[in-house]
């Protein structure tokens, strides 16, 4: 498996606090990995310098061998993202929040494409519906259909089913995982519902006060690790 | 530079635009007050003025240029505050969208909106207050040269004082053509202003372009040279704002604005 996303010694300070420190991990492609930690432990400091809109103060971040300081525009044609804090503009409809970002990503054949994800995530009654108004699972569905409109390499996803009810969060792990299967993508992952994450994720990394403590299979980690359960083994690392 | 991606914040601000009378009214309202209240204003200074000076093209036709900058700025402001105002910046900066497309962008969507508020005021004008806009001949491109490129400067300049000090600072931006102006000589000739306001007058381009005005309506020839140097002067400032606004967008990404533009400062 090939590597789409390299963190190499990555590092973000503001002023003399810490925020990430010397943190290297990669997704190779056909992976799910999930970025686990407690509130304020830098994984959306992490997810920002990925998506180049947080410079690092050091290290160095690849997509698809693309390194992200020195190309940006490059990198980002591989990657797209979807967080719950990120919704797309609320004045703008279904089709038109996917118009615009799909001529922003350059996408081929973007109108069979739109066409393609409303059905895909059971937007196709909400196309002229401004995004303002629908449910929050609906928004999260639309940003996820947003994230997959350039069919990205690297797909960042900041707890992507935090909002939505568990027979929809099922559907659309179930999305990714295919797409992480059949594609050419990779994807990490950010999410606090653990059950989920042994569910969909390959590896996790636990990430606190800015440093990664531990790294490995979900499925395994805990037991390794003298644990019953992952959310255990999170809460003792948490707590550390 | 991705026309694509330029074309996308362009497409962006139509579908705000034309789905919205909110935004679509004041292209060409204010416009329209303006070139009326100012319109019977000089048909009554004609009708009682004793001297045989025609106010019609000095002080409807100054107003109507002025306009036309102000329409420029803001509309580049305009664009560049709707993704402040519906928090758009992670969604826009995650993308490969470069900042000259970006900027490039809002240009284009003010070229829009100005050209609708331009229209509407030549033919209020023309048709009924009979301003002529062939009475400044070849030199009306140059005018708008010069007002359309420092309108594009104050509004990329605006935009980038809204990024750097957080969507509370909008309320610095919009007045900005009202304290410009009595620095542009929009209304009276340079040579009425003190000395230190004349000096400010000669480092702003729309002076070079109502002095000219004046000059034109008065018989006089047209300063080449006061027009050259107020397009030179209008490139510098669309230079130097372009410069302060990549700046301000390093310093945001550095500290972690753009990411958490809503916090307003992150220190």
């Amino acid at each position: 498996m090939t590597n789409v996303l390299a963190v190499e010694r990555l590092g973000k300070k503001y002023g003399d606090t810490v925020a990430v420190q010397d943190v290297s991990f990669h997704v190779a492609r056909n992976e799910i990995v999930g970025l686990l930690g407690p509130n304020g432990a830098g994984k959306t400091t992490t997810i920002n310098m990925i998506l180049g809109v947080l410079e690092p103060t050091s290290g160095s971040i690849r997509i698809e061998g693309v390194d992200v300081a020195q190309q940006r525009t490059k990198a980002l044609e591989y990657t797209n993202f979807a967080a719950v804090y990120a919704p797309l503009p609320g004045n703008l409809s279904v089709y038109q929040n996917l118009r615009v970002f799909g001529l922003i990503y350059g996408v081929a054949g973007l109108q069979k494409r739109i066409d393609a994800l409303l059905e895909q995530f059971q937007l196709e009654r909400f196309r002229d519906t401004k995004a303002g108004v629908l449910s929050s699972g609906e928004q999260t569905r639309l940003c996820l259909a947003k994230a997959m409109l350039n069919d990205p390499h690297l797909l960042l996803l900041d707890e992507p089913t935090a909002s939505l009810d568990p027979a929809t969060a099922h559907e659309i792990r179930a999305k990714i995982q295919r797409l992480a299967s059949d594609g050419a993508c990779g994807v990490l992952w950010t999410s606090h519902n653990m059950y989920e994450v042994q569910d969909v994720c390959d590896r996790v990394l636990f990430l606190s006060r800015g440093k990664i403590m531990l790294e490995g299979d979900p499925k395994t980690l805990p037991q390794a690790h003298g644990k019953e359960t992952l959310e255990e083994l999170f809460i003792a690392v948490a707590r550390e | 530079m991705n026309l694509n991606r330029t074309s996308a914040i362009v497409i962006r601000h139509l579908y705000l635009v034309s789905g919205s009378p909110a935004r679509m009214l004041p292209l060409f309202a204010w416009v329209a007050i303006d070139m009326v209240l100012w319109g019977f204003i000089t048909k009554y200074l004609n009708a009682v003025s004793s001297a045989k000076f025609d106010f019609v093209p000095v002080f409807l036709g100054a107003v109507l240029l002025w306009d036309f900058f102000t329409r420029v700025m803001h509309g580049v402001t305009m664009a560049f505050m709707e993704d402040v105002w519906s928090r758009n910046f992670l969604n826009l900066f995650a993308t490969p969208l470069s900042i000259s497309e970006y900027v490039g962008g809002l240009v284009l969507s003010s070229i829009g909106t100005s050209a609708v508020g331009l229209f509407v005021m030549i033919i209020l004008a023309s048709t009924i207050f009979g301003l002529s806009f062939l009475a400044y001949g070849m030199a009306l491109v140059p005018f708008l040269l010069v007002l359309f490129l420092f309108g594009i400067a104050l509004g990329i300049l605006g935009a980038a004082t809204v990024l750097r000090f957080g969507p509370a600072s909008e309320w610095f931006i919009w007045p900005i053509p009202a304290l410009v102006s009595p620095f542009a000589g929009v209304f009276y000739p340079v040579a009425t202003l003190p000395r230190w306001m004349q000096y400010m007058c000669f480092a702003l381009p729309p002076s070079y372009v109502f002095e000219n005005v004046r000059a034109i309506v008065a018989g006089l020839e047209v300063s080449r040279s006061g027009l050259t140097i107020g397009v030179v002067l209008a490139i510098a400032d669309v230079v130097a704002a372009c410069w302060i606004f990549v700046r301000v967008y390093r310093h945001s990404v550095r500290t972690g604005l753009i990411a958490r533009y809503s916090a307003e400062t992150v220190t």
